[in-house]
C-alpha cells in the first residue's frame, strides 16, 4: 500500500513538473536563455531618439547596433488596454534607468508597437508622453519573430561581442513595481 | 503478477486524470485572464450593402451605457460623426478597437468629429465590457432590440445576428462621406479614418 501511494505521488510530481514546463514555454515563446531573432528597425528621424540609441546615418539598424550593454524591449499595442494601463509604470522604469548613474548608458529601452502604423504609435507616444523610442510593426513581422507574444511583453537582451542578443529576462503583462523590476533586470543581466 | 499490473494501471490512470485536470485548470485560467472569447477566423463580410457614399445617413435613437439615449439627429449641423460598429462585446479585435479610439480623442476633436460606438449587445453586456476599458469619452450604444435594427438599416447586419466591423463618416449635413465595411477579422488602421476626416475639410 505504501509503495502504491509513493508511486502515485511520484507520477503526480512528474506530471505537474512537465505541465509547468509546458505552461512556461507557452507563455514565454521568447524564452530566457534563447538568442533573440534578428530584428531590423528604421533609424528614427527624431535626433533625440537617434542620439539616445547612439545611431548614425539612415535606413535600418539592428538592435545589436544600439549603444548599450542591455536593451529592454517592450512589445506593446496602441489599442491594447493593458498596455495603456501599464504605460505610466513603463515610463517610471525608464526614468529610474536614467536616474541611476551606474546604469545610465548601459541600459537602453525601446518599444515596438505590434500591428501599429507610425500614426498609431505616435498617438500612444503623445498620449502617455513616452520618452523612449517607439517603433511601428504594422505588418506584425517583429511580433512573429518574437513568437507572437501577448502584450505588453518585456524582453531583456544582452548584446554580446559577436552582435547576437542573449535573452536574459522575459515578462508577460505588467509589473507592479518599476523599482523592483529594474532590480530584477540588473540582477538577471549581471550588470 | 496480477497485483503488480493493477498497481501499474492505477498509477497510469491516476497520472492521466491529473494531467487532464491540470490542463483544464490552465486552459480556464488563460481564458479568464483576458475575458475574451476567441471566435476564430470568420467570413470577412457577411452582409449586402444598402448604403453608399452620398446617401443621407439613416437616423436612429439608441440607448447608451450611460442610461441615456443618443440620437444621430442631435449632431446635425453641429458635429461630424464617426460611427464605429463592432461585431460583439468580449471578442478579440473589438476588445482592442475602442480602447485605441479612446486615446485618439485629440484627433477626433481636431476634425470636429464625434465618435459613436454601436454593438448589437444588450446594455448590461455592453456595460461590463466597456467598463473594463476605463472611462470612454464617446457613447457606447446598444442596438440589441429590435435586434440589430440600426445595423440592418446601415446594411451591415450579418446572418448570425452580429454586425460587421464598419465605420461610417457622416458630415454635419447628415450625408455619408465614407464607408468602410472592414474584414471582420482585422482592425481598420486609424490612418484611413484620419485621411477621410481630413477630406471633410476640403
Amino acid at each position: 500500500m505504501m509503495t502504491r501511494t509513493m508511486i502515485f505521488f511520484a507520477a503526480l510530481a512528474v506530471c505537474l513538473f512537465a505541465l509547468n514546463g509546458a505552461r512556461v514555454a507557452a507563455e514565454n515563446p521568447t524564452i530566457t536563455g534563447a538568442v533573440l531573432a534578428p530584428i531590423k528597425l528604421l533609424v528614427p528621424q527624431d535626433p533625440t531618439a537617434k542620439n539616445y540609441l547612439g545611431l548614425t546615418g539612415e535606413g535600418s539598424f539592428a538592435i545589436s547596433q544600439i549603444k548599450a550593454q542591455v536593451v529592454i524591449i517592450e512589445i506593446f499595442n496602441m489599442y491594447c488596454n493593458n498596455c495603456q494601463r501599464e504605460a505610466p509604470r513603463v515610463n517610471e522604469l525608464y526614468r529610474l534607468m536614467n536616474k541611476d548613474p551606474k546604469l545610465k548608458g548601459k541600459i537602453k529601452m525601446i518599444g515596438i508597437g505590434v500591428g501599429n502604423t507610425p500614426l498609431e504609435v505616435e498617438v500612444f507616444k503623445k498620449t502617455y508622453k513616452v520618452a523612449f523610442p517607439l517603433f511601428p510593426d504594422a505588418d506584425y513581422t517583429i511580433h512573429k519573430a518574437c513568437g507572437e507574444v501577448r502584450t505588453p511583453y518585456f524582453i531583456g537582451v544582452k548584446i554580446k561581442a559577436d552582435g547576437s542578443l542573449n535573452v536574459f529576462l522575459t515578462k508577460e503583462g505588467g509589473f507592479k513595481n518599476p523599482a523592483q523590476f529594474l532590480k530584477q533586470i540588473v540582477t538577471s543581466s549581471g550588470l | 503478477m496480477v497485483k503488480r499490473k493493477r498497481i501499474y494501471c492505477e498509477v497510469v490512470m491516476g497520472a492521466i486524470a491529473v494531467v487532464c485536470l491540470v490542463a483544464m485548470a490552465y486552459g480556464g485560467s488563460a481564458t479568464l485572464k483576458e475575458n475574451v472569447y476567441d471566435v476564430g477566423a470568420l467570413k470577412p463580410i457577411d452582409s449586402v450593402p444598402k448604403l453608399k457614399v452620398g446617401d443621407k445617413a439613416p437616423v436612429f435613437t439608441l440607448p447608451a451605457v450611460s442610461g441615456k439615449t443618443v440620437s444621430l439627429a442631435r449632431y446635425r449641423g453641429k458635429k461630424n460623426v464617426v460611427i464605429s460598429f463592432v461585431p460583439a462585446a468580449w471578442t478579440p479585435v473589438c476588445s482592442e478597437q475602442w480602447p485605441g479610439y479612446n486615446i485618439a480623442k485629440p484627433i477626433f476633436d481636431q476634425y470636429d468629429a464625434q465618435l459613436i460606438g454601436i454593438t448589437v449587445d444588450n446594455i448590461p453586456t455592453l456595460y461590463a465590457w466597456t467598463h473594463q476599458m476605463g472611462q470612454l469619452w464617446f457613447p457606447a450604444l446598444s442596438d440589441f432590440w429590435p435586434h440589430g435594427a440600426v445595423a440592418d438599416q446601415y446594411g451591415i447586419l450579418r446572418s448570425d445576428g452580429t454586425s460587421e466591423r464598419a465605420l461610417f463618416v457622416i458630415d454635419k449635413k447628415g450625408i455619408i462621406r465614407y464607408i468602410d465595411i472592414h474584414d471582420i477579422n482585422k482592425r481598420p488602421p486609424l490612418d484611413d479614418l484620419v485621411r477621410e476626416l481630413e477630406r471633410l475639410k476640403k
